[in-house]
């Protein structure tokens, strides 16, 4: 709540907090279930606040929600937004290339930023829901997801939603017209896209976390940005903003 | 003949077994659960369920057994994850064995939307490299034939009956409608029946003061149900706030297999209809999901 201390926030408040940091001010974002809901909130109340949300349930917003969400389709993210529309609206402006970003979560990524929600050996999953489409033919992603040694593998055990495939130029030979995934943004650290080969490179840990630490959670030899730093903490206007978006801590609790 | 009716007697009538039932249009918000729980207390079977995003209905029609095959982006319960019941389906074919065909969001809407245009099928960008290619037969790679670019081609999906909840509709179902639309429109018009489960059935004059707002003529509508409370625990703009205690509460039951069947006699087997599941979660608990803080729109004019 407002009086947690600033400088120990949840590994999940550091998370969210860098997500909301990618999104820049005057950008269509198209936002994704759960944590991008409470990211998309903390970029409209602090640094994007010309920033517009696309919801794939066809709600347009240009202001943060009324309260808290759980869902989407809440009545606080209905009420005082643009417009309503529906599906195909939001996703049409998607498909014509107008989203600059899309924020998303994921069960499993892998090496070339590919993410799968559909299923894990003998363990199904709930599917692609919006991934797919947001991975595709979003300007740039982001995921956010927990980092463990299972949801971080070499490659993913089915590709639901497109990263750089295999690597190199694949998005470009498959038809893809999306740029494919700009940032993962995991509970130990930040990868960034390497622009030649599509790779995950590490480019910051969260405070008190080692190279060691992410080695140990990632299934691939991890590539090390030679600039390597360490991701800035959420701020207390940050955290003020989380903890009213995140009342229960249901998003970003530990 | 009339279409005002109960919704024991619509779902007899216009969803028999081994019907396509499309549901969950509005994605989070609107869900039918007064339908999805009539349509397991009449025991219907080998259903196919169509929609984007069911929260937990599809999770639900899965666990009663009514389901044989889903085709869907996403079956689980957004607030809490997995769906317990999809999970048993597809993993043990507990209680019995599904079919599912894996869309996207934008896939799924697309095969209604071919349906509701009457094409067989439509060109999207989407999927391109994903393995839902090679999973769902009814996505096939494509080439444009004006510029040879790689596209995927959807196939129309059909429903049988495509089930809405909505604020109001008039007793014809000319139907009004706000909030997050998802696939509704387009669902409603992809199939060959559609069953209208609304808040309040209201005068013609009141539907007909705003036909922007009559997102589903009543001459594509086979039944009007009214049904107070119908998309509990899901939220309904101007109405109803969403209960996530109520999703809460499934996710925890439906863990085991044993303690769902207890959640599914308390609140499905074991009350008659919408009146008697309403009573049983009481008034208090009613009133703290009243959608009470106002927000009204500014009345439009069509002068002329």
């Amino acid at each position: 709540m407002s009086d947690r201390p600033a400088l120990s926030p949840t590994p999940r408040q550091v998370m969210v907090a860098a997500a909301a940091r990618e999104i820049r001010d005057g950008e269509i974002v198209f936002v994704g279930m759960r944590l991008p809901l409470i990211a998309f909130a903390i970029a409209k109340a602090l640094h994007a606040p010309t920033a517009i949300g696309l919801f794939e349930n066809g709600v347009i917003r240009d202001t943060a929600p009324l309260a808290p969400l759980v869902t989407m389709g809440d009545p606080p993210n209905i009420a005082g937004a643009v417009a309503c529309t529906g599906l195909l609206d939001v996703m049409g402006l998607l498909q014509q290339g107008r989203v600059d970003l899309g924020l998303l979560g994921a069960a499993e990524v892998d090496r070339f930023g590919n993410l799968n929600t559909t299923r894990v050996g003998d363990v199904r999953l709930p599917g692609s829901g919006g991934s797919c489409d947001i991975a595709a033919l979003s300007r740039r992603f982001i995921v956010l997801l927990a980092h463990e040694r299972r949801r971080f593998r070499e490659r993913v055990a089915f590709l639901t939603s497109p990263g750089h495939g295999p690597g190199g130029d694949w998005r470009r030979r498959t038809g893809l017209r999306g740029g494919g995934p700009a940032k993962v943004i995991s509970h130990l650290g930040v990868f960034a896209t390497d622009p030649d080969s599509g790779e995950l490179v590490l480019v910051t840990v969260h405070p008190g976390v080692g190279v060691d630490d992410v080695r140990r959670e990632t299934d691939w030899d991890v590539r090390v940005s030679p600039s390597l730093e360490e991701t800035p903490l959420p701020g207390r206007e940050e955290l003020a903003v989380i903890a009213r978006f995140d009342r229960e801590g249901r998003g970003t609790g530990s | 003949m009339g279409k005002v009716c109960s919704m024991a007697e619509a779902i007899a009538r216009w969803v028999p077994d081994g019907a396509a039932a499309a549901m969950g249009c509005a994605l989070e918000a609107a869900i039918p659960f007064a339908a999805g729980h009539e349509i397991i207390r009449q025991g219907r079977r080998d259903l196919t369920v169509i929609g984007p995003i069911s929260d937990m209905l599809f999770d639900l029609l899965v666990g009663a057994g009514c389901v044989r095959h889903v085709t869907a982006a996403w079956v689980g319960n957004v607030g809490d994850g997995l769906g317990h019941n999809f999970r048993r389906a597809v993993e043990q074919g507990i209680p019995r064995a599904i079919e599912v065909e894996d869309h996207t969001n934008l896939t799924l809407a697309l095969g209604l939307q071919a349906a509701a245009w009457g094409v067989s099928y439509l060109p999207t960008l989407t999927a391109l490299g994903s393995d839902l290619l090679a999973a769902n037969p009814n996505l096939k790679p494509a080439t444009c034939p004006f510029t040879g670019e790689a596209m995927v081609a959807v196939r129309a999906i059909r429903p049988d009956v495509t089930i809405v909840h909505v604020q109001r509709a008039d007793p014809d179902g000319n139907a009004h409608l706000w909030g997050n639309l998802g696939v509704v429109v387009e669902a409603a018009r992809a199939a060959r029946h559609v069953i209208v489960s609304c808040e309040e059935i209201v005068d013609p004059e009141i539907i007909r003061s705003d036909p922007n707002r009559t997102l589903i003529p009543g001459f594509l509508v086979s039944a009007v149900v009214c049904e107070p409370w119908g998309s509990h625990p899901s939220p309904l703009p101007g109405y109803a706030r969403r209960d996530d205690a109520s999703y809460i509460d499934y996710h925890e039951h439906s863990r085991s297999r044993e303690r769902f069947e207890t959640w599914l006699r308390r609140w499905v087997l074991e009350v008659a209809d919408r009146q008697q599941y309403l009573t049983r979660l009481g008034e208090s608990r009613l009133a703290a999901l009243v959608a009470d803080r106002p927000q009204p729109a500014a009345p439009v004019s069509y002068a002329w």
